[in-house]
């Protein structure tokens, strides 16, 4: 399928999900279905570094709340569109992820990760210190109840909003893996030495994929403040982001885009789902248990259980 | 006389007090075939990754091809048409043995910017070329040892390289394995490859090289006609003791 192709069969799928849920017309299907949507764009985003070239980050909340902290101060200093935010959002945490990859050159497995897991509290600190976004006591974002030009509901907007961001991180991720640079990925996840011996010029490959991923993350999470409403460091550095994050590609497949999609609606869907029927607090307990049955049944994911994947990958590549 | 495509002078290399490589001067002109031997511990790999660009070295210069190319990365010493074969074969796991291939053809032969090859068809080409005609839809994990040492070469030479470093591309196969191996070599050299080979397998060392160069303890110690080489005392002294 050519690129064009599989984006209008995703802004037609996505454009049936809107639907879908305006036919229900319950506005706890946006709330619940935005976290949904984020996550799958998170879980794609952080598959562009950690399943593509192997390099796991840890640091997710990291790129996520800086981007959250970046709308509080864009709304604080020159309230612009919502898409405009995002997008600055995105330019943030992808600078934060080029730089990242800068100090990080020499880092693998497990230090790399240590890195990233440091990134995000250093990131937390400084917001922490930052009495203009709010501090430490957090800054409330007034989120207004219908957009100024659409004149629907603000959370349908912020839901249609996180969709597009999807369409748009899904079909990313399909391109590269269906590219040279993909291609340079993976040689970088399976042995970087060769990788470079064999012409690769890992380090530049390595900064794409950590300031794409870092943007991703960052967009995803630039709308967070007009969701949430109140936004404090605790929260939107929450460990929680990077455990979700990390466990959906792995439980859906790392190997190509549907893994993250597949892992993220059906984890973060069922967090939805208990969240209201038993508890909230029992969401990272199904992320353990379902990790753990996982990497027993199917260590390489759902996909992966399936025999798709990289194959399925392969034989779509155009030569 | 022709300039050298490999002119290397004065190359030191230490990790912390150890001295690894100590003023190597080494000269290579197109189309040779040199063998590199020397006890374990002598620095030729420390040699072949200061060579390739993996490690830096401390002192003196090399160039290829008239280039200098100190600070210069691995991949793009790699561009410039310096190749190299590991010890140890290092596949792209998850990509099939023609997807090896496939990385230095997009990354290097693309790169340079002399026009497009036909990537399926060289990749049959270069399988052909080494034996492996057929496989290229299997994963490396599915070939033997000597196959895999063939593609490890074939990766190297589809960066269609002018001079291929091989380091111990024999080292554990059979006897018959071993041949299979210099023929390959021979092959590739009849293609006007610059080879410099690095091996302990004297019989293969000796079927191959038209110069050997021996180190011991991170110096060159030896460098001419093989046969001469190694009746020199100072090699025989490094190989069989006092």
């Amino acid at each position: 399928m050519r690129g064009w192709t599989f984006l209008l069969l995703a802004v037609l799928v996505a454009g049936a999900v809107y639907a879908a849920a305006a036919a229900v017309n319950n506005g706890y299907v946006f709330f619940a279905g935005y976290v949904v949507l984020q996550y799958v764009v998170l879980a794609t985003a952080w598959n562009l570094l950690g399943g593509y070239t192997g390099y796991v980050n840890f640091g997710i909340a990291g790129f996520f709340a800086l981007a959250a902290y970046t709308t509080v101060a864009l709304e604080k200093l020159a309230p612009l569109p919502l898409p405009v935010v995002i997008l600055a959002g995105g330019a943030i945490s992808g600078l934060l992820g080029l730089g990242m990859g800068y100090l990080t050159l020499r880092l693998r497995g497990v230090f790399f990760s240590i890195a990233t897991l440091a990134m995000a509290v250093v990131a937390q600190t400084f917001v922490v210190n930052w009495n203009f976004v709010g501090g430490s006591a957090g800054a409330f974002v007034i989120r207004p109840q219908f957009t100024a030009w659409l004149r629907i509901d603000y959370i349908h907007y912020l839901f249609l909003l996180m969709l597009g961001l999807c369409v748009i991180a899904l079909a990313t991720a399909r391109l590269i893996e269906r590219s040279r640079l993909g291609d340079g990925f993976a040689a970088i996840r399976d042995d970087e030495l060769a990788a470079e011996a064999a012409g690769v010029p890992t380090l530049r490959l390595k900064l794409i994929a950590t300031a794409l991923s870092g943007a991703f993350m960052g967009m995803a999470g630039a709308p967070l403040p007009y969701y949430v409403t109140y936004l404090d460091p605790p929260s939107a550095f929450s460990l929680s982001y990077a455990v979700n994050t990390i466990a959906m590609p792995l439980i859906g497949g790392t190997a190509a885009w549907p893994g993250p999609l597949i892992g993220a609606l059906l984890l973060a869907t069922l967090q939805q789902l208990v969240t209201v029927t038993i508890s909230s607090a029992v969401n990272l307990l199904i992320v353990g248990l379902m990790l753990v049955g996982f990497i027993i049944i199917a260590p390489r994911g759902i996909i992966g259980w399936f025999g798709i994947g990289a194959g399925l990958v392969r034989k779509g590549k155009r030569r | 006389m022709n300039p050298p495509l490999l002119d290397v002078s004065g190359l030191g290399k230490r990790f912390g007090g150890f001295v690894a490589l100590e003023a190597i001067d080494l000269r290579v002109t197109e189309g040779e075939r040199i063998g590199l031997i020397g006890p374990n511990g002598s620095g030729k790999s420390t040699l072949v990754n200061c060579l390739s660009g993996t490690l830096r070295n401390e002192t003196g210069q090399v160039r290829f091809a008239g280039r200098l190319l100190d600070g210069m990365a691995a991949h793009q010493r790699t561009r410039l048409g310096l190749a190299r074969s590991f010890q140890l074969p290092r596949p792209f796991r998850s990509l099939t043995v023609a997807e090896n291939l496939q990385i230095p053809i997009e990354y290097v032969v693309h790169a340079r910017g002399e026009g497009r090859v036909d990537v399926p068809a060289r990749c049959a080409e270069l399988l052909g070329l080494v034996g492996l005609a057929g496989r290229g839809e299997e994963l490396p994990a599915g070939l033997t040892q000597v196959e895999m040492r063939k593609l490890e070469l074939a990766r190297a030479m589809a960066a269609e390289p002018r001079l291929l470093i091989a380091d111990e591309a024999m080292a554990g196969l059979s006897h018959q394995e071993v041949d299979d191996i210099l023929a390959l070599l021979l092959a590739l050299n009849d293609r006007g490859v610059t080879i410099i080979m690095i091996e302990h397998i004297m019989r293969a060392v000796m079927g191959f090289s038209q110069r050997l160069v021996v180190l011991v303890a991170g110096r060159k110690i030896a460098d001419g006609n093989p046969e001469e080489v190694i009746r020199n005392p100072e090699v025989e002294r490094a190989y069989l003791g006092e």
